[in-house]
């Protein structure tokens, strides 16, 4: 950090600025002069709160997505359909037992299993052979997203969300102050903020597997250098089958995450993927910070996008990434 | 030698046999929303398309209609591909398309580079379609989402006494047609249109867009369909919302009243207009609610017909009808056929239809009200019936014309 501040001081200095003022937006009570110049602050804390928590699924998506790239240097495209996978089984399992938080083990076992039958049956007769992954694993999103419209039809599908966490509760940030001196006091949904604090606990404790375990260490020596791994001794292929395991389940749980909060429905596959792409095209490829800082911004870009610049909030998200592409090809927080 | 011969007198007898086939085959090409944002909409469609031919048979004369079904996403260039693939690869004579508004255009356009074929439209609503420069060979048995809408300001304004609203709508022509309608009749009656959201097709996150919607209006104007509506719902359950809600066409239709889950529910006692309305008595309608009802098990179907199925039935039934009034010939570039079809008045469930100059739907409009059938069901029912609405919205021509075209802003919120 200070290394940082002595070597771009001029940037250190707008970075802090910027923070500050981020703070001084969230805290602060808007004099009437900004809230006339660009809107009420309700409207700006619930699009950045939205984003925020929009973010936390897209991370929940793209990090195994970066994972599975980071150590196999496979671009798995059929990403988006494991994601639609763990949703439809979260909804089977939440209909047939009521039970919310099952249906999210469920879907992990589940989509962690067809990840299993992927890199066993697939992946792991083409490895290295990039080029024809990428486009086994497109094949493979056609097939997959035709067979579950032909299971589950073309209906969309909601997870109910359990009574305890319906409707929204008041935050204490203060968004006005009534003419009586009472303040008013931001209400938002609850679900949303429990899904964005189990992100939150996803990510972290990835990071400490990966940093502070042994399989997090080997994990990293693979992503490093896979044949010098192999060479020492390590069962690179069992490692494989666990990462995409892992990345297969984090998709399925963001599937449930996601039908809770929006909805199933074909289609949903592709628009995932392609958000997991801009993600990790944003932070880095192979990066698990990438991943969650990429979320974080393509979700606030959204959000904030689609309450003030309703009309171009579609393109923001791409001129992102072709900014991104254009000054730091390999992503923000890339190492190499 | 003579084993390729023979070969080559199989293979040619083959393609002649095939040919003498084909002859008596009118071929029909069909396409519907299968995919993205609207699939439960093309496949209600497919449905109410399936009972037409349920009800009609498939003969016409000694000829036989033969269908063959392409998918789109409710894009203009996916439409246009997959009516592109019935001419050129399938060889289709008359089609049955589109679903969607912005679908609906393109085709119109498309359908002048092929004079001679005949263009039904399925079920696609933008005003543009039939009124700015019409294609010839392009018909349309559907109103537009503007002539669904009338009868709903005055309710609003009259009845309700709603002073102030604002709208939030899916940012396309379609959309832009039914809030046209909307915002003529409720500003012509006296109220104000405060604020316009759009947001995009295929939007999934509606938290900031239902932040944004302002506190100090009477209703919220909801121009949304398929998945979108059923997020927009389900998102304003979980914000708390509790506004007064009017609804556009596609947003209270049974493609959303039974959606599953229970966000639907802030739906009840919304007000609505459209083509058609569930519990409607007309003996018309409960025959075809019937119909309907009897080609499908209960859980491959709605309760009742959306009013995608409605619009397929309806087409379907002009173009049937109409091809056995000139006992299905299509010589001399259809030109008969046109001609017929152009004039054929159908008795449709959903009222009489007829069509203007520009080959554009005359027929009846419902306001509505959501109710819960007492079991969780829910339904569009009846509140007014308004017959013969056309596409000037009984409006002079000329002064129609000078509103303009419906967009994001137009029409201004003042009396014309």
């Amino acid at each position: 950090m200070s290394r940082f501040v002595e070597r771009h001081p001029a940037w250190a200095l707008i970075s802090i600025i910027a923070i500050a003022v981020g703070l001084w937006l969230v805290f602060a009570v808007w004099p009437p002069g900004l809230e006339e110049a660009i809107g009420r602050k309700r409207v700006f804390l619930n699009a950045v709160f939205n984003g925020i928590t929009l973010g936390g699924l897209y991370f929940l998506v793209a990090s195994g997505f970066t994972l599975i790239f980071g150590l196999m240097r496979n671009v798995n495209l059929a990403h988006g359909s494991l994601y639609l996978f763990g949703g439809y089984v979260g909804y089977a399992i939440s209909t047939a037992t009521g039970s919310w938080l099952l249906s999210f083990i469920v879907a992990f076992i589940l989509t962690a299993l067809v990840g299993v039958l992927l890199q066993l049956i697939v992946f792991r007769r083409m490895e290295g052979q990039d080029l024809r992954q990428t486009m086994v694993t497109i094949g493979l999103s056609i097939v997959f997203a035709d067979l579950m419209l032909w299971a589950c039809g073309g209906d969309f599908y909601q997870i109910q969300t359990p009574n305890w966490l319906i409707g929204p509760i008041e935050l204490p940030l203060v968004t006005a102050i009534k003419s009586s001196g009472e303040p008013v006091y931001l209400r938002y949904p609850l679900v949303r903020l429990v899904i964005f604090a189990a992100s939150v606990v996803i990510g972290v404790a990835m990071w400490l597997a990966l940093n502070r375990t042994r399989a997090g260490m080997i994990i990293r020596a693979g992503v490093d250098d896979r044949d010098i791994l192999a060479a020492t001794g390590v069962r690179i292929q069992l490692v494989f089958v666990a990462v995409f395991a892992l990345g297969a389940g984090l998709a399925g749980i963001a599937g449930v995450v996601g039908g809770t909060f929006q909805s199933l429905s074909p289609g949903e596959d592709i628009r995932f993927l392609l958000a997991s792409l801009v993600v990790v095209i944003v932070g880095g490829m192979g990066s698990i910070p990438g991943a969650a800082l990429g979320a974080l911004i393509i979700g606030l870009a959204e959000q904030l996008g689609s309450v003030y610049i309703p009309t171009y909030a579609i393109v923001v998200t791409f001129l992102i990434m072709v900014l991104v592409l254009a000054i730091r090809p390999q992503g923000l927080l890339a190492r190499r | 030698m003579s084993k390729c011969s023979v070969g080559l007198l199989a293979l040619s007898s083959f393609f002649l046999s095939t040919a003498a086939i084909a002859q008596e085959k009118i071929k029909v090409g069909v396409t519907a929303t299968l995919e993205g944002t609207y699939t439960v909409l093309g496949e209600d469609g497919m449905r109410g398309h399936q009972t037409a031919l349920n009800v009609l048979g498939k003969k016409v004369g000694d000829k036989e209609l033969e269908f063959i079904v392409a998918s789109t996403d409710a894009t203009p260039d996916s439409a246009v591909r997959a009516v592109r693939k019935l001419i050129e690869q399938d060889k289709v004579q008359i089609l049955l398309s589109p679903l969607s508004g912005d679908e609906g255009i393109a085709v119109k356009n498309f359908a002048k580079t092929h004079p001679e074929l005949t263009f039904i439209n399925a079920a696609s609503g933008a005003q543009e379609t039939t009124y700015v420069d019409p294609a010839p060979n392009f018909f349309r048995y559907n109103m537009d989402g503007a002539q669904w809408q009338v009868g709903l300001g005055k309710y609003a304004f009259e009845e309700k006494k709603y002073r102030k609203i604002a709208t939030v709508g899916e940012d396309y022509s379609f959309i832009y047609t039914q809030v046209f309608g909307l915002v003529l009749e409720f500003c012509g009656a006296g109220g104000q249109v405060t604020n316009r959201q759009w947001v995009p097709l295929g939007t999934k996150d509606f938290a900031s867009v239902i932040a944004a919607l302002p506190d100090d209006v009477d209703a919220i104007y909801l121009g949304l369909g398929g998945a979108d509506a059923v997020n927009f719902l389900n998102q304003y359950q979980q914000a708390g919302g509790k506004a007064h809600l009017m609804g556009g066409s596609i947003m209270i239709d049974q493609t959303i009243l039974s959606s599953k889950g229970n966000a639907k529910n802030a739906l009840v006692g919304t007000i609505a207009a459209s083509g058609q309305a569930d519990t409607w008595e007309d003996p018309g309608w409960q025959k075809f609610v019937k119909a309907y009802q009897d080609a499908f098990p209960p859980n491959k179907r709605f309760p009742s017909p959306s009013l995608l199925a409605t619009n397929y039935y309806d087409s379907t039934m002009a173009l049937i009808l109409a091809l056995r009034q000139v006992n299905g010939d299509l010589s001399n570039n259809q030109a008969k056929y046109k001609e017929a079809l152009a004039k054929i008045e159908i008795d449709a469930p959903n009222g009489k239809i007829k069509l203007d100059s520009n080959r554009q739907a005359i027929g009846t409009n419902f306001v509505t009200e959501v109710v819960d059938d007492g079991k969780g069901a829910l339904f569009s029912k009846v509140v007014k019936v308004i017959p013969n609405v056309n596409q000037t919205l009984g409006y002079d021509p000329a002064v129609f014309s000078k509103i303009g075209l419906p967009s994001r802003t137009v029409p201004e919120c003042k009396k014309y």
